[in-house]
């Protein structure tokens, strides 16, 4: 039998604000455990909590790159539930006036363009950190409070995606969007972006969604998109089997790659959802909105498009160039230092995307700038240095920083184009290759080559190999 | 509105309570007769009433996002029930 | 003991003139405590060395000259559901039993910033859930006019403390009317505020959009006095309000001539002792006798508030005290195997019956499929008992009632029959349900010598106006100079 997939996804990032959602608490990842708390993130007695602006305002910017409609009116909601990693055992979250609703995302695959509805955007505080012992028999488990309290955004998608490429892209672009609007730094090593997927199956032409299964635990997009292959395989077979399909949540295994029950519907947490009694409600107007808006960057398909169409980039360049914000910005730069697109977003996409990688480099914190491989470029198109030497002048620069004509003058590589003294080189090279000048004049082609490289070699590759061509050919033919 | 001994066990796995017999049937009575008292709510039309939740009619306060000091974590730990090295110490929670 | 007789603005007059010195005050009042409060048992946890130390403070400092508070020298006591650094903060419950918190609520700060000394904690109902002080976990309160009687409650330990001079004043908190109800049936002047008047950062949460602290005293005067340091805008309290304090003293003698005082019918109706309406139409009669003008008024909703209160504040309550799990404070229990096991004995075993009947109840109103029909149809009566309110301050400055229907019960006359209790702050409760302030006042006693309170009640952060009203009748009465006979 033929199955359809539907998938929804729920996405958490975690803001980077300096401090977290409600105290003056640190956010940074990695501190000594249990160091960056309070009464107010412990969820001591009487202790209350107090909305981060920026916090708030980064969520609001997420809504309004996500297309969403902005409640006018909102609030936050409180969320039972026990778990020691839940200070006050009930999460501050949203749930009956989300910031954000009927928002939608575009993604693309195979250059078809889709767009995903997304349900939600709202505003909520992280847990702390249980951590289980790996001692044999341990009867206990430990607690830091130190992300308990870190502002998060959750974004929930309606069911539109049918199969893993969407469900990849999907993560891609919304990793992308978060990157660029600079609200999160989307680690997904350091869980500050973490995704839960919804799966069901229906009959291809059925109308009605299957009951859905909402998997959890899945620590990296490849995760997400193994656990999407083992539950549509493993829903068929039931389906196949005359089964149904149980409305559950199941845990992904990351080592066995399988997924486990963890709770029925029937279990389902009764989370007894109200208003949050410490914190008034927000009024958000036209012109707050607008002020946000206003802060938006051009965002990565948008930017996409305007690298089609104003510097005739190819699509598929454009699209590697604005995979990451920094490299777009980059190639921008130097655009507006010379106009050579094509030429900058070759140099970026081969030279300095291969240099990064293979000295694993970060990218946020490259030495070179735009304007120094512009100059490099501008050099290499005066005939300064040749492609060749060009390579090797990056490559210093990607090193250490340095202005390329600073390197191309401390190495002595300036390109020789003084006929003269090519000349010169020429006589010499001739004049103790006598064999390669009668094959020459044998009509043997890679003779000329020869020659050139004898010339090269001679010059340590300085040599205009332009000029070098035209006078050796002068040379020899005369 | 009265309520069963099941509904009582459900909300007392609710509030993280373990009851005896005794004390479920208290509750059973003393609960339903509360619950009979508050429907006379039930006497009024409010479908055209908004819900009122706080009684300021303020909005949109908010903190600037500064980092503040922590507290100190043995401070922290030294009101604890119980702890292991720098965390809190709880039975083992399966996942 | 003439001296603990004094009121707070009395003896702080003597304290600056250097009649009294404030550590012989203490060493008094500690004295008197120490014979008096076996009996009363208003306090759960004493400061005295804390005390004595400050004390000597502000005795040096008075010596030298130099600049001293709004509250120098005055010996006050603290509900123990209020968070005070490095002292015991328990509210009655064995959850809490040896708690002291790392911080301090915004009022302690403020109390300390104007030179108070700081000298116990007082007995509640255990989370502040009660109106008898019967439902504490380590002691029940009596009444200092008739030992046999409840102190009223939560605020009950407060109240007895002010009530038998264990106290120049204290500090309350009220979800339902857990600081006027105890003080009308102790005979002092208790005050709840305006929500959002006073910050509620470091007050042990019941029902948060419900919750204030408030000023017990033993008079009007001195109830302005701790209002004007307790109030004001705290930024850790969202839902504190930003507005000035005035100087509560300063307009408080200007009396009411042509102030429009409303009289509800719905106060005054079915369970209304006769002894209360009896004080309360004798003070009615010297309000008119002072030049205000009486109004029929109406507040159609009161009959649905107590409803709607316990609804509104269970929940929350559920929701607020879900925090009390022995992970990170407070009790654990013993021997236990896994992790929901340690929730449940933990609450099962810290919490007493009425907090769990509470907390019970609201887990109900908000679960799956309640929260419809209980909430959000609670909060929309509590929008209809609001109007009630803006409408009646449209026309009147004031609404003047009695504070409780009946003057103190006998201690477990009540206990273990919540609606019968939950109904004796029938007209308490509808104040914190809209937000507004509220004042009780001694106004008279019973045939078997009890007191009686009256009830003053105005529109939003109108405090300045009801102290005056209240103020004009305390000058014309001796009410609140009667003292219990202990």
């Amino acid at each position: 039998m033929d199955y359809e997939v539907v998938i929804g996804l729920e996405t958490h990032a975690e803001l980077s604000t300096e401090s977290k959602l409600f105290c003056g608490c640190s956010t940074k990842f990695g501190a000594e455990p249990n160091t960056q708390v309070c009464p107010v993130c412990l969820g001591m007695p009487g202790v209350l909590p107090v909305v981060n602006k920026k916090a708030f305002e980064y969520a609001l910017k997420a809504a309004l790159a996500l297309n969403c409609t902005i409640n006018q009116h909102t609030n936050f909601d409180r969320k039972s539930y026990y778990y020691p990693d839940l200070p006050k055992n009930y999460q501050i979250s949203q749930n009956y006036y989300n910031l954000g609703v009927d928002g939608y995302m575009n993604i693309e695959v195979n250059d078809v363009m889709k767009k995903i509805r997304i349900h939600n955007v709202h505003l909520e505080e992280e847990a702390g950190k249980l951590i289980h012992p790996d001692e044999a028999g341990a009867d206990y488990s430990l607690v830091d409070f130190n992300r308990a309290g870190v502002p998060l955004l959750e974004i929930v998608s309606y069911p539109d995606m049918r199969n893993a490429a969407e469900v990849e892209n999907y993560m891609y672009t919304l990793r992308k969007i978060l990157l660029y609007t600079d609200i999160s730094d989307c680690k997904m090593q350091e869980g500050s972006l973490r995704f839960e997927a919804s799966i069901s199956l229906r009959k291809d032409g059925e109308q009605k969604l299957g009951n859905r299964v909402e998997m959890k635990n899945l620590n990296s997009m490849k995760s997400v998109l193994k656990a999407i292959e083992y539950e549509t395989s493993r829903q068929s077979e039931l389906l196949d089997r005359g089964e149904k399909i149980e409305r559950e949540t199941r845990l992904w295994d990351e080592i066995r790659e399988k997924s486990v029950r963890m709770r029925s519907k029937e279990e389902a947490q009764d989370y007894r959802y109200f208003p949050e009694p410490d914190l008034l409600p927000f009024v958000i107007d036209e012109k707050w909105v607008c002020s946000i808006k206003e802060t938006l960057p051009e965002l990565p398909l948008e930017k996409k498009q305007r690298f089609v169409e104003s510097f005739q980039l190819s699509d598929y360049d454009a699209g590697l160039l604005i995979e990451d914000k920094i490299l777009a910005d980059f190639f921008e730069e130097c655009v507006k230092e010379v106009n050579f697109p094509k030429v900058f977003c070759n140099w970026i996409i081969n030279d300095l995307l291969r240099e990064v990688k293979e000295k694993k480099l970060d990218i946020a914190l490259l030495k070179i700038k735009p304007a120094q491989l512009a100059a490099l470029v501008v050099m290499i198109n005066k005939g300064i240095i040749s492609n060749t030497i060009a390579k090797d002048v990056f490559s210093e620069m990607i090193n250490t920083g340095k202005e390329p004509k600073t390197i191309v003058e401390e190495k002595k590589l300036v390109q020789i184009s003084d006929e003269g003294l090519i000349d010169e080189i020429l006589d010499k090279v001739i004049a103790s290759n006598p064999n390669a000048i009668e094959d020459y004049k044998k009509g043997k082609k890679n003779a000329l080559a020869f020659l050139m490289g004898q010339v090269m070699k001679e010059t340590k590759g300085k040599a205009n190999p332009k000029l070098v061509n035209e006078l050796l050919k002068n040379k020899l033919d005369s | 509105m009265s309520l069963d001994i099941r509904e009582i066990e459900y909300i007392a796995s609710l509030s993280k309570f373990v009851l005896n017999d005794e004390e479920k049937r208290v509750f059973v009575s003393q609960l339903g007769e509360v619950l009979l008292y508050i429907e006379k709510l039930n006497q009024l039309d409010t479908e055209n009433v908004v819900p009122l939740v706080h009684p300021l009619n303020m909005v949109n306060v908010f903190r600037e996002d500064e980092q503040k000091e922590s507290i100190c974590r043995e401070k922290v730990q030294s009101i604890a029930p119980s702890t292991m090295g720098a965390f809190f110490k709880v039975p083992k929670v399966l996942e | 003991m003439k001296l603990l007789s004094f009121t707070a603005l009395q003896i702080k007059r003597k304290i600056l003139s250097r009649e009294v010195l404030t550590a012989d005050l203490i060493k008094n009042l500690f004295e008197r405590i120490y014979k008096v409060d076996p009996v009363i048992q208003s306090f759960l946890t004493l400061n005295e060395d804390d005390a004595i130390n400050k004390a000597e403070e502000i005795d040096k400092k008075i010596a030298n000259n130099e600049n001293v508070g709004l509250l120098a020298g005055i010996p006050i006591a603290i509900k123990d559901n209020i968070c005070t650094k490095d002292l015991t903060t328990t509210c009655a419950s064995k959850i809490l039993r040896s708690f002291t918190p790392p911080y301090n609520a915004f009022v302690i700060k403020r109390l300390l910033e104007e030179d108070s000394i700081i000298i116990g904690k007082t007995n509640l109902d255990e989370f502040a859930m009660g109106s008898s002080t019967e439902n504490s976990s380590y002691k029940i309160t009596r009444n200092p006019y008739n030992l046999n009687c409840v102190p009223g409650g939560s605020s009950g330990g407060s109240t007895a403390a002010v009530s038998a001079d264990l106290a120049f004043m204290a500090l309350g908190s009220e979800t339902g009317g857990s600081i006027r109800q105890p003080a009308a049936l102790c005979g002092v002047v208790g005050l709840k505020p305006t929500y959002g008047r006073v910050s509620r950062y470091g007050l042990v949460a019941f029902g948060s959009s419900l919750d204030q602290i408030g000023p017990v005293t033993k008079d009007v005067s001195d109830a302005a006095l701790l209002l004007r340091v307790i109030a004001g805008r705290d930024k850790r309290d969202s839902t504190c309000a930003d507005i000035a304090v005035p100087d509560y003293l300063k307009d408080i003698d200007d009396g009411v001539k042509d102030i429009k005082i409303g009289i509800p019918a719905e106060y005054f109706g079915e369970g209304l002792e006769d002894d209360v309406r009896a004080a309360v139409d004798n003070s009615l009669k010297i309000y008119e006798k002072l030049g205000a003008k009486i109004v029929d008024v109406s507040l159609p909703h009161t009959e649905y508030a107590v409803a709607v209160y316990y609804i509104v504040a269970n929940a929350e309550a559920s929701s607020n005290l879900s925090r009390f799990d022995g992970v990170r404070y407070g009790f654990r229990a013993n021997d236990i195997k896994g992790i929901d096991e340690m929730y449940c004995r933990s609450r099962s075993e810290g919490f007493g019956k009425e907090v769990k009947r509470r907390i019970m109840l609201g887990n109900y109103a908000l679960s799956s499929g309640y929260y419809d029909a209980y909430y959000l149809k609670a909060s929309k009566v509590r929008n209809l008992i609001k109007k009630d309110f803006d409408a009646v301050f449209e026309k009147v400055d004031c609404i003047v009632c009695p504070t409780s229907p009946v003057p103190a019960f006998k201690i477990g006359d009540r206990f273990e029959k919540p609606l019968e209790m939950y109904l004796s702050d029938i007209y308490t409760i509808p104040a914190n349900l809209s937000g507004i302030p509220g004042i009780s006042i001694p106004c008279g006693f019973s045939k078997e010598g009890l007191p009686i309170g009256l009830q003053i009640l105005t529109n939003r952060f109108e405090e300045a106006k009801m102290l005056q009203i209240a103020y004009a009748f305390e000058r014309e009465t001796d009410f609140h100079m009667k003292k219990p006979k202990l």
